[in-house]
């Protein structure tokens, strides 16, 4: 037996921002270890985030969207199966099961599967040509021709990737239709002043916005021709982008019998209900207020990516979610600090320019959120004040001139 | 083409070689330089790739604009005259030889 066949083996499933930054985390602690990453795509893994933006748009090249280049993981003697997908884990066995019937072995575990978008049914349509999701590079890459020869766009669903790509296609002879079945526009996500916000601004650059209609049905002959929607109303289209949120891959895990909670239920250090298994990114469910909740975002990719790392190396360290996402729509950056799930309070500070402003969130009279629109200095103090557990006075965040850095203790 | 040089907290001097027009948080990342994610993809989002320039490169790096500004002014408790986000530095010919210090801190 060679030396090298002791050396422990830690294979990773799922080839996203959360599996790289697990990989070189773990690379880091332990030079020495077998890894390998088995991706469904055949491309090296991905920025997914520039896909409804620059990438869509066509100013970044594919390789400009990849975390690593490929002889990086050749450098750091990583194994990549790329297009290959886990089918089964045999737990007792510590063994997987890929598609191409392999069976590769481990000592541990990394799931990092990511979340699906959801589609609409084929019932209603949601199987005609011509309608899209956008979640895959393969997706963008469809995408994108499509439109070009689309005079009509529809997008189910006012969410960020909806708007994101409505911000894209927009103009150009288009007409751009975004539907939003909740009363307004990112209803899941922000509160009424930054739905206001996102509605005007839309609207200002020729997108139709219709808020609290549905999607009844997608009809056509082989190809999509037509929307129908809850108002009785028609729409003739072109092409359709479904952007109606996303589900965490699962089946892989409950198949094995891991607990899975609104995702595959993790602790703070990213092990799952198999001492062997941890899991990290969308695909996860983590603990927080009480109960779990589900973070999609690259921030939690990577922290958790990095979480799991640690706590393979027997190095644990808890992880406490620091939340932040962003958004680009136009010449309008939107950065959010902090989660404003179970908010109660909201507040509207006037920004220091034209057409900028920043929402913040309360909980029981704390600051829990901050939506800063081409505000980033306030965005970054807004972290600050979060982290801190800072909440600043009324008067202060409604007074623009008032400094709200002065509030930090640095 | 340019080259640059890094040298990361406690590690060996790493030099890259960037394409002109890519940034210096994209030259970072695919080599691999410890500490740096890149995870807002140059979308000057997360101040992440925060980093200190060189006294002598500043004329070669320029300024930051008024949003790099505003964000580094909040990354540390006095922000050295130099600091910058690498994200939105791209390489251009003039770049050649920089020597970057760093990473000076993620927030």
């Amino acid at each position: 037996m060679t030396p090298g066949t002791m050396l422990s083996r830690t294979v990773v499933v799922g080839a996203g921002q959360a599996a790289v930054a697990l990989i070189a985390k773990l690379r880091a602690l332990d030079p020495d270890r077998r890894i390998t990453l088995i991706g469904d795509e055949p491309v090296v893994p991905y920025q997914r985030p520039p896909l409804s933006k620059d990438y869509l748009k066509g100013e970044l090249p594919a390789d400009g969207l990849s975390l690593r280049p490929r002889d990086w993981f050749e450098g750091q003697g990583i194994e990549l199966r790329l297009g290959r997908s886990a089918i089964a884990i045999d737990r007792a066995a510590k063994t997987l099961c890929l598609d191409d019937g392999a069976v590769v072995g481990y000592d541990h575990l990394a799931l990092c599967l990511g979340s699906e978008p959801r589609r609409l049914p084929a019932a209603v349509g949601g199987s005609l040509a011509g309608v899209y999701v956008l979640r895959r590079r393969a997706d963008a890459d469809a995408l994108r021709p499509a439109l070009a020869g689309a005079s009509r766009v529809l997008i189910v669903g006012g969410g960020y990737v909806g708007l994101e790509v409505a911000a894209v296609v927009s103009g150009a002879g288009r007409t751009v239709t975004v539907l939003e079945a909740a009363p307004r526009i990112l209803h899941r996500v922000a509160a009424e002043p930054t739905s206001d916000y996102f509605r005007e601004l839309h609207r200002r650059n020729g997108v139709r916005l219709l808020e609290g209609i549905g999607l009844v049905a997608l009809s056509g002959q082989d190809r999509v021709a037509r929307a129908i929607l809850s108002d009785g109303s028609e729409l003739p289209v072109d092409l359709v982008l479904v952007g109606i949120g996303t589900a965490p891959v699962v089946e892989l895990a409950a198949r094995a019998g891991l607990a899975v909670e609104n995702g595959i239920a993790v602790d703070d250090r990213c092990r799952t209900s198999d001492p062997s298994i941890v899991a990290a990114g969308d695909c996860t469910s983590v603990p927080h207020a009480g109960g779990r909740i589900r973070l999609e975002s690259v921030q939690n990719a990577i922290a958790q990516g990095e979480t799991a790392a640690s706590t393979l190396c027997g190095r644990e360290s808890p992880y406490r979610p620091k939340p932040w996402f962003w958004s680009n729509q136009y010449d309008v950056r939107l950065q959010i600090a902090g989660l404003s799930t179970g908010y109660d309070a909201t507040l509207v500070r006037p920004g220091k320019r034209p057409g900028s402003q920043s929402v913040w969130y309360f909980r029981r009279s704390s600051l829990i959120a901050v939506d800063a629109i081409n505000e980033p200095a306030t965005y970054m103090v807004g972290r600050k004040l979060i982290e801190a557990d800072i909440t600043p006075a009324e008067a202060h965040l409604t007074d623009p001139g008032f400094l709200l850095n002065s509030l930090i203790r640095w | 083409m340019a080259n640059v040089t890094w040298t990361p907290e406690g590690r060996a001097e790493m030099v890259a070689e960037m394409r002109d027009g890519r940034t210096l948080v994209a030259a970072a990342v695919s080599h691999a330089v410890p500490g740096i994610c890149g995870a807002c993809g140059s979308a000057l989002a997360c101040a992440t790739c925060h980093v200190a320039v060189a006294e002598a490169w500043l004329a070669a790096t320029g300024r930051p604009g008024p949003d790099e500004d505003a964000m580094l002014d909040m990354v540390e408790a006095g922000r050295p005259p130099n600091s910058r986000l690498r994200c939105q530095i791209r390489a251009h010919a003039a770049l050649g030889g920089l020597l970057l210090h760093g990473p000076v801190s993620a927030p």
